[in-house]
């Protein structure tokens, strides 16, 4: 080593890396410290990074340089760019991207130092969970993109393919670190890779919530894996950085996964294997009628109410109609209607999602509660507008013996009048009726999210109050 | 197992603990940015992907280290990019309606 301090800067760096990516996760307990948490965590990011390039013995300054640029560079244009509506198949694909990448480091790993066993096995731990989380977040992104139908894709056996896939796939790793070739990593990708795309296609779009969650947990858990195998080598000081900040984001996304699975009432292995929405449930008969009505009438509802809660779903993103329903809502509160918003855990494809949209708009967040925060409150409220939303407001989650039963759900049927906006008949992702839209307090407006939020709004700037 | 293996796994156990107390004080509100957060504190991956590169003396190594360094720089600056986009997007709502600073 040339210089005996540049290590201990090294380290010092890193360590005051993992203490503010630390803080920076506890100051998003608010909204009005979380800026600046994340803000100082991106600091101490740069600052790690830019010291590593310190590392004694390090060449292929133009091979990392050109990395860093392009990878760099397409993750800020496209961070940058994207819309707010699609945020959850890009953060699904940065997801895959880090799988990757600790998929990568542990492959370079498994061609040099296949000597410590507990390192190879780490490695190849590293290397299954990060190739399984990439090939599946890509999966992911194609489905949220539409690029590739997001019903679930079910075949015959299709647990014992995935099995034995993987099983395949780990003998050929077992392979390559008893032989020392590594002439077998060639199949170990291919068949991991493979098994991350098998565990992607059977979840539909409606459980993507849970399965983002679940890459978020992969990935940093294969970075953790990586770090342990670099301990012991030249590179111990990244190695202990990658163990925490690994394992912290490891925490975040399990527990993530299991909120937003018990926002469903399901267990994790339920919305992995069970291809939840792929059949339609047949010959279930709701009492009652569906009863559209007119937006000027809806409208003229609305305007004369005292209190109105907006449930919005994973429709209201589709039409990208936020801006809109923030317009609709700052007209009734001209009119001195008081206006919350009710968001479900689950609505839309990732967690929180209608929270983001519904900034994006602008609308101030003292205004949206969640499912626990509101649901006592839907008794005494006037009008709910429910925004493409379906499962997460069905009242069948109540009634023993439905394919919801249990699933916590938004109680907007024990409003006074309820008005549904949806785009056709269709059941939702579950495929089974929704009650709600048969009760006698309940209205349906049918048509595109946007369109029939663009006619409220104009119905009722021509009502008088 | 070595000891520093040992050391690391202790650590990890302690980080697995401090995480799930930390992150389980976010407000559902904040789930989104606190998944594209974490997706970019796992970004420090770029961290080993550059020291991997740096170390590769064939040209196998230095593609797949190569791959490494771009996902892992995509995978940091987007993150980060996007949270704060968001995040911003949080305080300015905030300011809007009046409420505190």
């Amino acid at each position: 080593m040339s210089n005996p301090y540049i290590g201990d800067l090294i380290d010092a760096v890193y360590v005051l890396a993992v203490i503010f990516f630390i803080l920076g996760l506890r100051a998003m307990s608010s909204p009005e410290t979380a800026r600046r948490g994340i803000v100082q965590a991106g600091m101490a990011m740069l600052a790690a990074v830019v010291v590593t390039f310190l590392t004694p013995g390090i060449s292929n300054w133009a091979w990392i340089a050109a990395g860093v640029f392009v990878g760099g560079g397409a993750g800020f244009v496209w961070a940058r760019r994207v819309q707010m509506t699609a945020m959850p198949q890009m953060v699904a694909v940065f997801n895959g991207m880090g799988g990757g990448a600790a998929a990568a480091i542990a492959a370079i790993e498994l061609l040099t130092t296949l000597t410590n066993s507990a390192d190879v096995g780490l490695s190849l731990a590293g290397a299954i969970i990060g190739s399984t989380s990439i090939a599946g977040s890509v999966i992911a992104f194609l489905k949220l993109q539409g690029w590739m139908r997001s019903k679930p894709i079910v075949f015959p056996a299709q647990q014992g393919v995935n099995v034995a896939v993987l099983a395949i796939g780990i003998g050929f790793g077992v392979t390559s670190a008893l032989t020392a070739n590594p002439i077998w990593l060639g199949p170990f990708f291919l068949f991991v890779l493979l098994y991350g795309f098998l565990l992607a296609i059977p979840i539909g779009g409606a459980d993507m919530p849970v399965i983002i969650s679940l890459f978020n947990a992969m990935t940093g858990i294969a970075v953790a894996l990586d770090g342990f195998a670099l301990v012991n080598g030249p590179l111990g000081d990244a190695g202990y950085a990658m163990v925490v900040a690994g394992t912290l984001v490891g925490a975040a996304g399990s527990l993530l996964t299991v909120l937003m699975a018990r926002a469903m009432n399901r267990s994790i292995g339920n919305v992995l294997f069970s291809a939840f929405g792929a059949k339609e449930e047949e010959g279930t008969t709701v009492a009652g009628s569906l009863k559209p009505i007119e937006p000027s009438d809806a409208a003229v509802m609305m305007a004369y109410a005292g209190s109105v809660i907006i449930a919005p779903g994973y429709g209201m993103a589709v039409a990208q109609a936020q801006g809109k329903v923030k317009e609709l809502a700052d007209l009734l509160e001209q009119k001195g209607v008081d206006v919350k918003f009710a968001i479900h855990p689950v609505a839309g494809r990732m967690p929180g999602h209608m929270n983001v949209l519904l900034a994006e708009a602008g609308i101030a967040y003292d205004k949206l509660f969640d499912r626990d925060e509101i649901n006592e409150q839907f008794p005494q409220t006037d009008v709910v507008l429910v925004i493409g939303a379906n499962d997460v407001v069905n009242p069948a989650a109540r009634r023993q013996g439905s394919a919801l039963q249990g699933m916590p759900i938004l109680d907007v049927d024990k409003a006074h009048n309820v008005l549904v906006i949806k785009r056709g008949q269709g059941k939702g992702f579950a495929g089974i009726e929704n009650e709600l839209f048969y009760k006698d307090n309940c209205h349906m407006l049918y048509g595109d999210a946007k369109d029939v939020v663009t006619k409220l709004v104009s119905a009722l700037k021509s009502t008088p109050g | 197992m070595t000891a520093d293996l040992w050391t690391a796994l202790l650590i990890a156990i302690l980080t697995a603990f401090l995480g799930y107390e930390v992150i389980s004080r976010v407000p559902t509100l904040l789930h989104t940015p606190l998944m594209s957060g974490s997706n970019f504190i796992h970004g420090i991956v770029l961290v080993g992907a550059i020291v991997a590169l740096g170390l590769s003396t064939n040209n196998v190594e230095r593609v797949i280290g190569f791959v490494a360094v771009v996902m892992g720089a995509m995978n940091v600056t987007g993150g980060y990019v996007v949270t704060e986009r968001i995040l911003t997007m949080f305080d300015r709502t905030k300011r809007k309606s009046g409420g505190a600073p």
